[in-house]
């Protein structure tokens, strides 16, 4: 009897296996920033000329840096969720306009709405790399210190804000 | 469709200003190219699955390689490069990634299953030989009609 029980035993940890394999996203990488300082930049505002925005301007505050561009098919479908969370106020949300143009930037934020305190313009996408990014939209959420304490990979969704990051964002601010 | 046309003739146009740019470089200096490839070579693309930077022509790849060039041109050494690569995207980036706590599995998970395979195969092997000495012995008729087969006899009979 053992004799057939082992193939199947085999056979159902394989599947045990497999399925997990596909309820996992490959694309998902952790980031070794977490628990680390954002990496420091200065780099212009957009659609603010002459100004210029540095992660340290935040000092003090809990903020999410939220990595888009015009030309990303999933920011289209996370917009809305950020209108939604700036209107409230919740928290301070700083955009980085990641490789792409200042022009398609504005006409994006004219035509969908601005969430954002400033986007800070990435150009050439080296602050981006510090910041590990792979894959836009990302958002970071970065605490009083400066310390990078969590990373979303897409978009932003109404349950990920409830029930993820403004919890995350509630507790830092009352540490 | 024109829409498509548009978008096919704008990705003509990117592409081909991506090599023009790639072989300005690969022309400066011989030697940090063959570098830069070497370690291109190490490092996994993240945006596109299985394939390594060098190989790759994403937009992130070319940006990589791009730092790559830089770092390497400024007399950065490979480790210190390839450390850098990390810091940022983690141990994943790596081809072939440190022996850790958190790659223990990674690493000795193709030995262990081997292991597995090898015991499991000796012990049937064991069972098999142990099976052929008790049960495989013939009876005195047995005996008698294989030897009349080998003999040719059944076939008269």
């Amino acid at each position: 009897m053992s004799r057939y029980l082992w193939p199947l035993g085999l056979f159902v940890v394989l599947i045990g296996f497999l399925f997990v394999g596909l309820s996992l996203n490959p694309r998902e990488v952790p980031s070794p920033l977490i628990g680390k300082p954002a990496p420091a930049f200065s780099v212009s505002q957009l659609g603010e000329a002459g100004k210029t925005f540095a992660p340290a301007d935040m000092k003090g505050k809990v903020w999410l840096l939220n990595v888009w561009a015009s030309w990303c098919v999933a920011c289209r479908q996370e917009h809305p969720v950020l209108v939604d969370l700036g209107r409230s106020g919740a928290v301070p949300l700083v955009g980085l306009q990641y490789k792409d143009e200042p022009d398609a930037g504005l006409k994006w934020l004219a035509e969908h709405g601005n969430p954002y305190v400033l986007s800070a313009q990435d150009r050439d996408g080296r602050v981006g790399i510090d910041f590990g990014v792979y894959g836009v939209p990302e958002t970071f959420v970065i605490d009083r210190q400066g310390i990078i304490r969590h990373k979303y990979t897409g978009p932003l969704t109404p349950q990920l804000l409830r029930d993820d990051v403004l919890p995350l964002v509630k507790k830092l601010e009352a540490s | 469709m024109r829409r498509f046309a548009v978008v096919l003739a704008l990705s003509a146009l990117s592409v081909s200003g991506v090599h023009a740019d790639e072989a300005k470089t690969l022309a400066d200096d011989p030697v940090v190219e063959e570098r830069v490839q070497k370690l291109g070579e190490e490092l996994r693309c993240l945006v596109c699955q299985n394939q390594n930077i060098a190989d790759s022509h994403a937009d992130l790849a070319m940006d990589l390689k791009k730092q790559l060039r830089e770092q390497v041109s400024s007399g950065r050494s490979d480790r210190e490069i390839l450390d850098y690569m990390v810091e940022r995207y983690g141990d994943f980036v790596l081809y072939r990634p440190p022996l850790k706590t958190t790659t223990a599995l990674l690493w000795a998970g193709p030995f262990a299953l081997l292991l597995i395979a090898v015991i499991a195969l000796a012990r049937r092997l064991r069972r098999r030989t142990v099976q052929a000495a008790t049960a495989n012995t013939l009876n005195a008729e047995e005996h008698e009609r294989a030897r009349a087969l080998l003999a040719g006899e059944e076939n008269k009979a």
